[in-house]
């Protein structure tokens, strides 16, 4: 079986080789392949709870909005994505509900979630791409 | 992929893949390098992304590649392309999404001999001084209203602050401040990520370094800008933190469409470029500008807090602790320039991603000091190994846009240097070496060993011989903060 996400090579920055059954699927091992990227520990204690609804012009685009949501708190709130529930929905929309927790460290920075090569295409088994992060 | 066959060799040192490589080209790309780097090069799609990047629409040719070439995402790193006005593009990502990443080099009269046992407790102090590290706040808390001043001043608004002096922005590459800077451009996610960055370091590639003039090689540019054998100097590198990332992002995605407005086909999509003329092109560049100015003021506060390191540790213990800026220069930015092409003046937006501009004698826009010598280039090593201090040439303006190269270039991706390398065990070896290593992470630190770059003095032969650059000074590292 092929993995849910894989690092691939890249001379600067990272990328990822990201499959999935669905494009829920799909969406839902990109952000656990970023995540495992950062090497975040959280603090102890509740998690608080947010929901969110995106919509972008083409399921590309709302892929890299999805992972930039999740980037977004680690800045600005020094909070990170501890779980998260997400579906795609038909015409380039999401839902998700994500849990946050503090930050007790983190390891790597991402500055960016790039459209490089991204491009979600339909395998055998589902859907693939890759994407690469600007680090 | 581009192979070895695919380029025409011109000189030794300068290749060009010609527009019959690949239908969509419309300009070629022609390559500095010699045959190792050329090979080195190869091993990633640093050509394929430069040929990609020849189909722009509105180019001048030809698109310009620098030795210290490597993949990056859409536009190579160490990339140059010219587009015309007014019917070229400008394009986000062949800026980058760290608008104005750059380097600032400061000298001093003080003797690596005569500190040589302060040096740990300068990098004591420089780590402690200056936030580093992901998600390491500053030491200024901005308010919208001090952020949008940021924006439109650039290093004007660290020395209204007294984080700068007058010569330090005489010494910056336009005077730290681009003008057309306009804060409504920005979305209010960027401004919230900028509010509390400003004055840090951040953390992948980015460093302070305390450095020893190991060598000069133009005695009387050296003198101009301070530079003498066994003095200390610093380099600090990094650009506009989270703030310019957000706004990178944003313009990115909002140009994905707007390439669909103006019928632009490219061959990928981080290419997404938009006319310069056009209202989505002003704005970017508007927006650009912002962070730009953001990244100068930033490196500025940060060169604030190493002259006060310098002065906790140094004071009473030497009769001069002061550092002078020698110059700061941009190697991410997109430029409003004029050059020459085939005979006739043309402006242009000169997109540099990974490569700095290198103007050579008389440049206008120079400090008066350096005017007879040329602006100039700061290109940094790896940890272990030498920086440079360059002088832009007459010949760059007609070879390569004025630009030269930013650094040594990545060759070895950095899944393989974690692979490979044990961030203790370099540190080991680097203090073995006399480098004084303070990092935030371990693994990080291994991900920028020197071995997962290119050799520095091999891509500075290059563009010496190439004659798009002069060399000036060599730098010795001895001190490393990294975040």
């Amino acid at each position: 079986m092929q993995p849910a996400f894989e690092e691939i090579e890249h001379t600067a920055d990272w990328a990822l080789r990201v499959r999935g059954d669905s494009l829920t699927d799909l969406f839902r091992n990109a952000a656990f392949g970023m995540l495992s990227l950062l090497g975040i520990e959280s603090v102890p204690g509740n998690s608080e709870s947010r929901y969110f609804e995106l919509k972008a012009e083409d399921t590309e685009t709302l892929l890299v909005s999805w992972l930039e949501e999740l980037l977004f708190p680690l800045e600005v709130e020094n909070a990170a994505v501890v779980d998260f529930q997400v579906e795609v929905l038909e015409k380039a929309q999401l839902k998700a509900t994500i849990k946050l927790k503090k930050i007790a460290s983190i390891k790597k920075e991402i500055k960016a979630v790039t459209f490089n090569e991204l491009d979600i295409r339909t395998v055998e088994s589902g859907y693939e791409t890759i994407i690469v992060f600007d680090v | 992929m581009v192979e070895k066959k695919d380029l025409i060799q011109i000189t030794d040192v300068t290749w060009e893949i010609p527009t019959s490589y690949r239908e969509d080209m419309r300009v070629p790309v022609r390559i500095f390098a010699d045959e190792a780097l050329i090979d080195a090069a190869l091993g990633d799609k640093s050509f394929d992304q430069a040929v990609n990047t020849s189909t722009l629409p509105g180019l001048v040719s030809p698109v310009v590649v620098m030795p210290d070439v490597h993949q990056g995402y859409g536009f190579p790193i160490g990339g140059v392309a010219a587009s015309r006005y007014p019917d070229g593009i400008i394009s986000p990502g062949a800026i980058g999404y760290d608008i104005n990443c750059g380097v600032r080099l400061l000298a001093s009269g003080i003797s690596f001999a005569d500190v040589k046992r302060e040096l740990t407790h300068l990098a004591l102090a420089l780590d402690a001084n200056c936030p580093s590290g992901v998600g390491v706040g500053g030491s200024v808390r901005l308010t919208t209203k001090e952020l949008d001043k940021v924006c439109r001043q650039g290093s004007a608004w660290a020395l209204k602050n007294n984080y700068a002096r007058r010569d330090d922005l005489e010494r910056t590459e336009e005077q730290g401040q681009i003008h057309g800077a306009d804060p409504s451009s920005i979305s209010s996610r960027a401004k919230q990520r900028g509010k509390g960055q400003l004055g840090t370091l951040g953390a992948g590639n980015h460093f302070i370094e305390i450095d020893v003039v190991d060598e000069i090689f133009h005695e009387a540019a050296a003198e101009a800008m301070g530079l003498a054998e066994g003095l200390l100097t610093v380099q600090i590198h990094c650009g506009s933190r989270g703030f310019g990332h957000q706004i990178c992002s944003d313009y990115v995605r909002e140009f994905q469409s707007a390439v669909k407005r103006y019928g632009i086909k490219l061959p990928d999509r981080e290419l997404v470029c938009a006319p310069l003329n056009s209202p989505e092109g002003k704005r970017y560049k508007a927006a650009m500008a912002c962070a730009a100015n953001y990244a100068f003021c930033n490196r500025q506060v940060l060169a604030h807090h190493v002259r006060r390191s310098f002065e906790q540790v140094l004071a009473g213990r030497v009769p001069d602790w002061d550092l002078h800026q020698v110059y700061d220069i941009a190697h991410n930015m997109g430029k409003t320039e004029t050059h020459v092409v085939d005979g006739e003046k043309v402006r242009v937006c000169v997109h540099r991603k990974g490569a700095t501009r290198a103007f050579g004698p008389g440049f206008e826009g120079l400090p008066e000091v350096y005017r007879p010598f040329g602006q100039p280039v700061l290109v940094p090593g790896s940890m272990g190994t030498a920086s440079w201090v360059l002088l832009g040439t007459e010949e760059s303006m007609t070879k390569s846009f004025g630009s030269s190269c930013h650094g040594a270039g990545r060759v070895m991706s950095r899944r393989q240097a974690k692979r490979e390398i044990w961030g203790q065990d370099l540190r080991e070896e680097l203090e073995a070496q006399g480098i004084i290593i303070r990092a935030g992470s371990m693994p990080g630190l291994a991900e920028e060993a020197p071995k997962a770059y290119k050799d520095v003095d091999a891509v500075v032969e290059v563009v010496v011989r190439a004659g798009i650059a002069a060399k000036v000074a060599r730098l010795r590292p001895v001190v490393v903060i990294k975040g």
